[in-house]
């Protein structure tokens, strides 16, 4: 598999992060790298293997349906940036 | 008979699946322990799980995953033993994780069906590829300031069933009956309240068009239609939309639209092209799933009888009509007015369910919803028990109430909420079958209408119902009518 600026750019923006034109070019052979490493795994036969879902073979615990948190809205405001009325206010996300 | 939609190059058939988002209903959230009431004030049911604070991990409810169990056994479908989350992963503002948790490649529940009537006895089984348990977002508010958003994440993280329908509606009257049904099952089963006013149901709506044999179209979805009645206007407005479209020599794109309901249209929600690419994996913070034989057990156990199987014994069980018996099942709490209704009718006339049962549902369907619809209430909310209308029915079996005196009564019970027994006493509103009384009145009424009476015996049959008439009003409507019949006819015919 082979990376190119555009894919950098398109993951870059699906994450969210900044990325110029130069530091995309430059991030190509880099990504190119690790996935060529990663695809290392595909020289193993795992046909018949069954795929590993969990490293150690444990199963989710449950909880019980009972309310046990909640109802501390200044703490949850607390590290908001921007916090009005009780709601975070961010930038406006309507078209 | 089929639903068709006339194009100028002739009819198209429409295609709808539905995806339906039901809020499950239980007191604390999928992942954490903070509550799911709704209405409460912005950001005080919020734990730091729902916020997403940094090191928080899930762990989930596990009445969450049973009712998504029950619900999946409800329509038939295999429970999968062995399931997992997965993350979606996309960037909103609603969505402090950046990610939703969900279900993608092994979902809770697989394959299962519901049966529908579309009107005319127009039957069918809708096919439901899955259901997944999942995390709700957080509520965006647009309209309160010029330049920002307000956040509320109330319901960020709330557990949500997600149930797909396949493809296999052809009429906005067949979603309509598939969405109702649906939400019927889940309030018999108790696993989401079903009030699509509120939220805690909504469907997303794929519809395309077709010529009737071909293949499947390019469908368009539309997001969040929150009433029975919107998504039948969405189908119908979306349909002939694209065969406008196809016709005009377009192309019908494969995109997101919004329903708005003051105009009753759909229009296409551009943007977010790249955010379909949700990068589903593994959700490392959650292990497998891994349900016992006695977790599925209890779930199986504990599902209650189901409206299918309900409508079934009503009719062929205990004597109610179709027509009754499509009315009571098609939401639970009208069930659980009905079956103790019937049971302490039975009680008290001494007769079996079978032979009440009519009875009971007649009054149920006409008088009882008559009134609640005149007075604008649920039957939850009903100023009638269902032990009062047992013993009001059970006045008129035994003769103490004619049909007409039981109606008064029965205005008396709704304003007052007294018993029946109770009012009759009270009131004197028994039914007379005293002869003597009743003769008494015959004479005077005939004496007073003695040209009325000449002209009865000249021939003119009609007038026999004047002198009903007359004699119960005479009698305060307390008479008994066979007794008044059968005495009016020995006076008048010698």
């Amino acid at each position: 598999m082979s990376v190119d600026s555009a894919t950098v750019r398109r993951v870059a923006g699906l994450a969210r992060i900044a990325v110029s034109d130069a530091e995309a070019d430059a991030l190509v052979p880099d990504l190119d790298k690790i996935l060529g490493f990663v695809e290392q795994l595909a020289e193993v036969d795992t046909s018949g293997v069954a795929p590993l879902a969990a490293v150690i073979p444990i199963s989710l615990r449950l909880r019980d349906d009972v309310v046990t948190d909640g109802g501390d809205r200044d703490a949850v405001l607390a590290n908001a940036p921007q916090a009005e009325h009780g709601f975070f206010a961010v930038p406006k996300v309507i078209e | 008979m089929s639903y068709r939609i006339q194009g100028a190059t002739g009819e198209w058939e429409v295609v709808i699946g539905l995806e339906v988002h039901a809020q499950i209903a239980t007191e604390a959230k999928l992942f954490s322990g903070a509550a799911t009431a709704f209405g409460a004030e912005p950001n005080s049911q919020v734990s730091l799980v729902d916020a997403a604070m940094p090191g928080m991990l899930p762990v989930p409810n596990r009445e969450c995953i049973r009712q998504a169990v029950r619900t999946g056994m409800a329509i038939e479908a295999p429970i999968n033993a062995w399931s997992r989350f997965d993350r979606k992963n996309y960037f909103y503002a609603d969505l402090p994780q950046g990610y939703q948790i969900s279900q993608l490649y092994h979902p809770l529940v697989g394959e299962g069906s519901i049966h529908i009537e579309a009107g005319e006895g127009a039957e069918k089984r809708i096919g439901i590829e899955r259901i997944h348990v999942e995390q709700d977002a957080g509520k965006l508010m647009h309209d309160q300031h010029p330049t920002r958003s307000y956040v509320d994440l109330n319901r960020s993280g709330v557990a949500l069933m997600e149930i797909v329908s396949r493809p296999d509606m052809r009429s906005p009257a067949e979603a309509g009956a598939y969405l109702r049904k649906l939400r019927a099952i889940l309030r018999y089963v108790g696993s989401c309240d079903g009030n699509m006013e509120e939220g805690s149901m909504r469907a997303d709506v794929n519809v395309s068009v077709r010529k009737p044999g071909e293949g499947f179209g390019t469908r368009t979805e539309t997001k969040n239609v929150n009433s029975v009645r919107f998504v039948m206007a969405a189908i119908e407005h979306e349909a002939q939309r694209q065969v406008d479209v196809i016709e005009g020599g377009g192309r019908i794109v494969q995109e997101t639209r919004l329903f708005d309901p003051d105009s009753g249209s759909t229009r296409s929600m551009r943007s977010k092209e790249d955010a379909h690419d949700y990068r589903y994996f593994p959700d490392p913070d959650l292990p497998p799933l891994v349900l016992d034989d006695a977790f599925l057990a209890e779930c199986r156990e504990s599902l209650p009888e189901l409206p299918d199987a309900k409508r079934e014994r009503y009719i062929s069980g205990l004597g109610v009509t179709a027509a009754n018996a499509d009315v009571l099942i098609a939401e639970v709490s009208n069930t659980r007015f009905f079956e103790p209704l019937v049971a302490e009718l039975a009680r008290r006339t001494g007769k079996a369910e079978a032979d009440v049962a009519r009875a009971a549902s007649n009054w149920l369907a006409s008088d009882l919803f008559g009134a609640l619809n005149r007075l604008g209430k649920e039957i939850d909310a009903s100023p009638v028990s269902p032990a009062q209308g047992a013993e009001l029915l059970a006045l008129v079996a035994d003769g103490t109430l004619s049909g007409t005196l039981a109606k008064q009564v029965f205005e008396i019970m709704l304003e007052s909420g007294e018993d029946p027994g109770a009012i009759v006493d009270a009131r004197g509103l028994k039914q007379t079958s005293d002869t003597g009384a009743i003769e008494a009145e015959i004479a005077k009424v005939l004496a007073a209408n003695a040209d009325k009476v000449a002209d009865y015996r000249g021939g003119k049959d009609k007038l026999f119902g004047f002198f009903v008439g007359q004699t119960m009003k005479a009698m305060a409507g307390k008479a008994n009518p066979a007794v008044v019949n059968e005495l009016l006819k020995k006076a008048l015919d010698g």
